[in-house]
This record gives structure tokens, C-alpha cells and sequence, in this order.
């Protein structure tokens, strides 16, 4: 039972929660009388991300007087992933965001929440290989957001040159510049396990030289064929537990972050850095002077011929399919404008390109050696698309796996019949056959 | 006699009234708010939960799956290790807490000078958010800028990584959790210690009992309820413990300080929002079976007193 005056105020938090709900609900509205529309983009929020967000809107609203844009931040990594999948799930979604292409976006359930953008102007200009990772078999969901990268050894090109050191073709060859870079004074290999995810770059950046070896590898891995704890794949995991047995690893890895791995490798204290080519825009912005200093390689193979290039594909930019009327137009003439041909220039200007656009903008001839280096890959036929643009299934634990098998407590044989089991849960949960 | 006999009567009167009031004054829909409080807020959700176990489960639609879910949970690579860490988390840091909360407790309610003090400074922690103290001994203990391993090299010590070393990181967490969670263990103890009779003290005295006799034989025994009260509060924050490791290690490095509760919390984060449901069923089900036989324990000693 509740007391007199207890449920006088319960009448009064039920009005005011009422009257809450209705100011929320008068905040989401837009399309007012005179034409203007106010929509939400929202994107993950860190500094140079925000940057370029705020970059394409000032560009986009200077097109298009009548259409308001409000930029809305979130976090990256798996807290990113919770807040889209909740926010879509409860219909109470921007109405464009941005998220990952390939496996990630598969899980958002397209078909059922997102607007199928095929017809627009810009469908056809997509490269195929990102149209397929922003596609279900109903359509095609996703604009693109930005340019593809590569995930590698990002390197100091000025302590190359230093050292009189050859790009490396093999794992012996990687591993015998490592010796000379660390008779010169430098830290070879530079990790960083304060972001944990970092850590991923040995396995899933060897995932081209594992397709050069295999062109089906992806798909038996899919089909639970294939595992991680056979070779070629195996391969990944032994590199890492050797980079670390060779004690060639800066002293603070345990702790050290992806910025402090970005500092050490600007300030040439570290040389080797696994890493996705990304890493650029945080130079750019933290350590300008040094961009011209990277360069990018593929993670070598065992036997050179395979040595190959993992290539990411860009975010997709995305319009839950609960948007409507006014918010609808407005929602996709600002994913027109951004996936055309107009902000090609905003996207160079506000962040280095880090690899091919995949929607027809061309890199300017200028670009910093890394992006060359990249590009050479491409050039030689040298790349493949990584793991999770191949296949829905990528594990939630592989990053911890990763740290142990960095931090010697556990074995690489060991670790990848552990990430192999650690996959179970999401081939059962995407329903797979043969699991 | 009289007055005796109407006394006896008012006294039955009274109470063959008061039992027929509890039957008839409120209509039993008076109950009415508080049991849809109840059955929304607590019924409803713990079922739905037991039933969400048994589903593969996407926010977006539902399967029903049995018991698969659990049979997953338990494959779990990494289970096995949260398993023993959080017990090694619950029973080390409930223990810490018993021992150093009573012998600070003893301590403040001496005769020492500032000791109201000192009291506050031991409860202080207590208000500090778990997240923020996570953060600020994340900072404290990195080994290479942290402010403990810098104090340790003024004096020569090379620090090890308080919460990067797999075989230490566990032990640095227990070691935060007693801290902040000291201040409640001592105070349940102050509140036991005040309340026994200086007069037991006296008579030890005069009987020529040693301090150290007094605190076995008068301190010790009547102080066990408080014991039983910090040992299940502290024992259940333990076992359930989530926010601390998240805001220190996230469970690392690698796997070495995940308790149960990371693991749930890594699942729902990967999505796997029926398989983590399971857990949370599964979590319940442990801290159930440990805590029920501890607590009647307790409960009985109590009452053989």
C-alpha cells in the first residue's frame, strides 16, 4: 500500500514523466511549416572523426539551405555496437548513421531495419567489393563513408633509410631487420595492449598471405571446414608468439595505448607497428610533421610469394527504415551527398586518405608515401579483402586471445583452437549450417 | 481479583479484535499497487529472463533453443578460469575484509586521539564511485607512468605491473576492493564493538585476564554477528563482482582476472544476448548455492548464543 503522500507524488513523477516523454517525443519531430528540415547524423566520436563529420555537414548545409544536420557522437568498439543495435531496435535511431561494412553490419538484421538505397544515383559507381558488404540478398543498404584501408606493419620509413634496410618479403627477412633495428637502439615491434584491440593485427592482417595460399579458405571457414589451429591460418598466431619470444617488443606494451603506438612510431623510438593504415588521421593530427615519415608493408609471409596486403572496406552510411516523410528526403540527400562525387574533396582535405575510395573519388596525386605504398599493392594484384568482408563470422574474444598469446601465456597452438571454439557462439547465433 | 479477571478479558478481547480487523478493515485490493509494482518491476523481469535463457536472441526477433544456451555457456573457453577467479575474487577479498575491518575497528574504538577522524577517512572510500576508483588506481598502478611504481623507484624498488602482470593483475584488484570496501566491514564492526557492555571488560580486568585473553574470550564471541553480517555482504558483492575489473583490466590481460560477471558482460557485448541471460541465470544459481549453506551456518550460530 502506498502512503497519502507517497502517491501524491507518484501521480506527480507519472505527469512528469509524461511530460517528459512528450518533450522527447517534440524533439525527434522535424519538418517544420516554412520547409526546414532537422535530421541527426550519428558517428563514432573521437577527435578526427568528429572533425570530419562536422566537415561534410558544413559542407552539405551549404548546399542545402533548408536542412539542418545535428551531428551526434558515440563510442567505437563493441559499446558502439550495443548503442546501434539497441537505438535500432527501439526505433529510436538517428536518422543517418554510420557503422562497419561486412560482418558487423550483417548482425544489424538489414532486411528489417534499414531503407534499401539501390536506386540511388550513386549505387553504380560503388566498387563491387564494397557493394557486396554493404548488400543482403534483398538489397543494397549502405553509402560509403570514407576511404579503404589496410591492415599491416605500419612502419618508420626515415629509420629505414637510416639503417640501409629492404622492405621484407618473408617472416626471415622481418625478423632479420628486427635484429638490426634493435642492435641500432629502436624498438623492432612496437604493441600497444592498453587498447586490446590493437593486438589483432599479426592474425587478421595475415589474412591475405591465408587467401593467397587458399582463395577458399573463407568460405570452408564459414562452412566450420576450416580452423584457425591448421596452417595456413595458424600462421598468424606463430608470428605473434615468436615476435614476442624474440623479446623485440617495446618494454611498455602491456600498458601502452594506440596513441602512445602512433607517438612512439612518429618519434622513431619504435620502427614495426601492426596496425590498420587509419593510424594516419591520428598522426596527422597529433604528430603532423611525421606523416611523411610512414610507410606501410603487408604482414610477410613464410614463403614471400604469398605475402599479400588485408584490405578493410570503408563504413557503410546507413538510414533505418523507420525514417519517414520530410526526415526521409532530407536523410538521403545528405547520404547522396556524402557517397557522390561532391564531398570527394571534404574527405581528402579533413582526413588522409588511407587507401582507394570505393565510390570513384580519386586520390590526389600528392599523397603521403604510405598511401603510395598501399596503393602499390593494389597495383601488383598483391591484396585480398580481410576475414570479415569473406565471412559473417568473427569472434568477440579474439583480441584477449591475441594479448595472451603476446603476453606468453599461452602458446599460438593453443590460442587458435581457443579462438576457433570462441567462434562457435557466433556461427550459432547468425543460425549456420554445420555447426 | 476482579480488576485481574476484566484485564484478562479486555486483553482477549482486544486481541480476537484485532485479528478481525487484519481480516476486514482493507479489502485485499488494497495490496493492489504494491503487487503490480512487485510483478512488473521483479516478477515479470526475473522470468522473462529465465525464459530469454533458453532463446537465441538478437533484440531483433527470438528462437527458442532449450537448454543449448547453457550447454554453450559452459563450453566457454574462458569459463573455467573466471569460474575459480571469482571465487579465489569473493572469498579472499570477504575474508581481507573481516580480518583487517576488525582489527581496524578495534583500533578505532580505542581511546586514541583523532580516532572520529580516522573513522571518516576509513569510510571515505566508500563514496567514491567503483568506476571512478577503477580509473584512478588503473592510473596509480600503471607500471611504467603510475604513482605507486615511481614511489617504489625513489627507494630503489622496480615495481612489477600491478595490473598487466597475468599472475599479479587479480590479486591488485582484491587488493583495490578491500580498500574501498573496507570502510563498510569497519563500520558494521564499530557498531557490534560499542554495543558490548563495558562491564565484561571490568571483570576480566579484575579477574586478571590479559588484553589479548579479554579480546579472545569477550571481543571475539560477541562481535559474531557482525562477523556474519560482513562475511555475507561481503561474500555476495564478491562473487557478483563486475564494475572494479571492467574499469581496471576489462578482465585482462588476456583472461586472467575475468570473474563471471566479465564473461556475461563480454557476451552481451558480442551480442549474444540470450547466452548471457543464461550466465546471469547461472551467476545466480552459484552465489545461491554458496551463500544459503553460509548464511543458515551463521544464522545458527547466532542463535545457539
Amino acid at each position: 500500500m502506498i502512503p497519502k503522500t507517497s502517491r501524491r507524488h507518484f501521480g506527480a513523477g507519472v505527469a512528469a514523466a509524461a511530460a517528459a516523454a512528450l518533450a522527447l517525443s517534440a524533439c525527434s519531430g522535424g519538418g517544420d511549416d516554412d520547409g526546414s528540415v532537422e535530421i541527426t547524423f550519428l558517428s563514432t566520436s573521437d577527435e578526427d572523426n568528429t572533425a570530419l563529420a562536422e566537415a561534410l555537414i558544413d559542407a552539405f548545409e551549404a548546399e542545402n539551405p533548408d536542412i539542418t544536420v545535428n551531428l551526434d557522437g558515440r563510442p567505437g568498439g563493441t559499446e558502439g555496437d550495443n548503442l546501434i543495435k539497441t537505438r535500432l531496435a527501439t526505433g529510436e535511431m538517428a536518422e543517418v548513421f554510420n557503422y562497419n561494412s561486412g560482418s558487423l553490419f550483417q548482425a544489424l538484421n538489414p532486411d528489417q531495419n534499414l531503407l534499401e538505397l539501390s536506386d540511388r544515383p550513386w549505387a553504380d559507381s560503388l566498387t563491387d567489393d564494397f557493394t557486396s558488404v554493404v548488400s543482403t540478398e534483398n538489397g543494397l543498404y549502405g553509402g560509403s563513408y570514407g576511404s579503404s584501408f589496410a591492415g599491416g606493419i605500419v612502419y618508420n620509413g626515415a629509420i629505414y633509410d637510416e639503417l640501409g634496410l629492404e622492405v621484407p618479403q618473408s617472416w626471415d627477412d622481418f625478423m632479420a631487420n628486427n635484429e638490426q633495428i634493435a642492435a641500432a637502439g629502436y624498438d623492432p615491434i612496437i604493441q600497444t595492449y592498453g587498447d586490446t584491440w590493437t593486438s589483432q593485427l599479426f592474425v587478421l592482417g595475415d589474412y591475405a598471405n591465408v587467401h593467397a595460399q587458399d582463395p577458399d579458405w573463407a568460405d570452408q571457414y564459414t562452412a566450420h571446414e576450416r580452423f584457425y589451429a591448421d596452417e595456413p591460418a595458424l600462421a598468424g598466431f606463430r608470428h605473434h608468439q615468436e615476435a614476442y619470444e624474440s623479446g623485440y617488443f617495446n618494454e611498455n606494451y602491456p600498458s601502452a595505448t594506440f596513441e602512445d603506438g602512433g607517438a612512439m612510431l612518429a618519434e622513431g623510438t619504435g620502427v614495426h607497428y601492426p596496425i590498420l593504415t587509419t593510424i594516419l588521421s591520428s598522426i596527422r593530427f597529433n604528430h603532423p610533421d611525421a606523416v611523411e615519415d610512414m610507410r606501410f608493408m603487408a604482414i610477410p609471409a613464410d614463403d614471400p610469394q604469398y605475402t599479400s596486403a588485408t584490405i578493410w572496406q570503408p563504413d557503410g552510411l546507413y538510414i533505418p527504415n523507420t525514417v519517414e516523410g520530410a526526415e526521409r528526403d532530407a536523410a538521403l540527400a545528405f547520404v547522396d551527398f556524402v557517397t557522390g562525387p561532391d564531398a570527394c574533396e571534404v574527405f581528402i582535405e579533413a582526413v588522409n586518405p588511407t587507401g582507394p575510395y570505393v565510390n570513384g573519388c580519386e586520390l590526389p596525386a600528392d599523397v603521403p608515401p604510405l598511401v603510395q605504398d598501399v596503393q602499390s599493392y593494389f597495383d601488383a594484384g598483391n591484396t585480398a579483402p580481410a576475414l570479415e568482408f569473406l565471412s559473417p563470422i568473427k569472434g568477440p574474444n579474439l583480441e584477449n586471445i591475441t594479448v595472451e598469446v603476446g603476453s606468453g601465456i599461452r602458446g599460438a597452438e593453443e590460442a587458435a583452437a581457443n579462438y576457433d571454439r570462441d567462434v562457435e557462439n557466433q556461427a550459432r547465433q547468425l543460425g549456420l549450417e554445420g555447426w | 481479583m476482579t480488576a485481574a479477571t476484566t484485564e484478562v478479558r479486555a486483553g482477549r478481547s482486544r486481541k480476537a479484535r484485532t485479528s478481525g480487523v487484519s481480516r476486514h478493515a482493507y479489502p485485499l485490493w488494497f495490496y493492489l499497487p504494491a503487487a503490480v509494482l512487485f510483478l512488473v518491476f521483479f516478477a515479470i523481469p526475473t522470468f522473462a529472463s529465465f525464459y530469454f535463457s533458453l532463446t537465441r536472441w538478437t533484440l531483433f526477433d527470438q528462437e527458442f533453443i532449450g537448454f543449448e544456451n547453457y550447454v554453450q555457456f559452459f563450453r566457454e573457453p574462458q569459463l573455467y578460469q573466471g569460474f575459480i577467479n571469482t571465487l579465489i575474487y569473493g572469498f579472499l577479498t570477504s575474508g581481507l575484509k573481516v580480518v583487517i575491518g576488525l582489527a581496524l575497528a578495534v583500533l578505532l574504538t580505542s581511546a586514541l586521539v583523532g580516532r572520529h577522524f580516522l573513522r571518516s577517512v576509513i569510510f571515505f572510500p566508500v563514496l567514491v564511485s567503483t568506476i571512478g576508483v577503477g580509473i584512478m588506481f588503473k592510473a596509480l598502478l600503471d607500471p611504467f607512468d603510475g604513482m605507486v611504481n615511481g614511489a617504489l623507484e625513489t627507494l630503489g624498488i622496480t615495481g612489477p605491473g600491478w595490473l598487466t602482470d597475468p599472475d599479479l593483475a587479480l590479486y591488485s584488484i582484491i587488493g583495490i576492493d578491500v580498500w574501498k570496501g573496507l570502510g563498510i566491514a569497519c563500520l558494521i564492526y564499530i557498531a557490534g564493538l560499542v554495543a558490548i557492555p563495558t562491564e565484561y571488560y571490568e571483570a576480566a580486568r579484575v579477574d586478571g585476564a590479559s588484553k589479548w585473553a579479554a579480546f579472545k574470550s569477550i571481543t571475539l564471541p560477541l562481535v559474531k554477528p557482525a562477523t556474519g553480517t560482513v562475511i555475507i555482504l561481503s561474500l555476495i558483492g564478491g562473487l557478483r563482482s563486475f564494475d572494479l575489473i571492467w574499469a581496471t583490466t576489462g578482465g585482462g590481460p588476456g583472461f586472467s582476472s575475468d570473474v563471471i560477471g566479465s564473461v556475461i558482460y563480454k557476451q552481451y557485448q558480442a551480442g549474444f544476448y540470450g547466452l548471457s541471460t543464461a550466465g546471469n541465470v547461472v551467476l545466480f544459481v552459484v552465489v545461491t548455492v554458496i551463500m544459503v549453506p553460509i548464511s543458515l551456518m551463521l544464522n545458527k550460530r547466532e542463535v545457539e548464543q
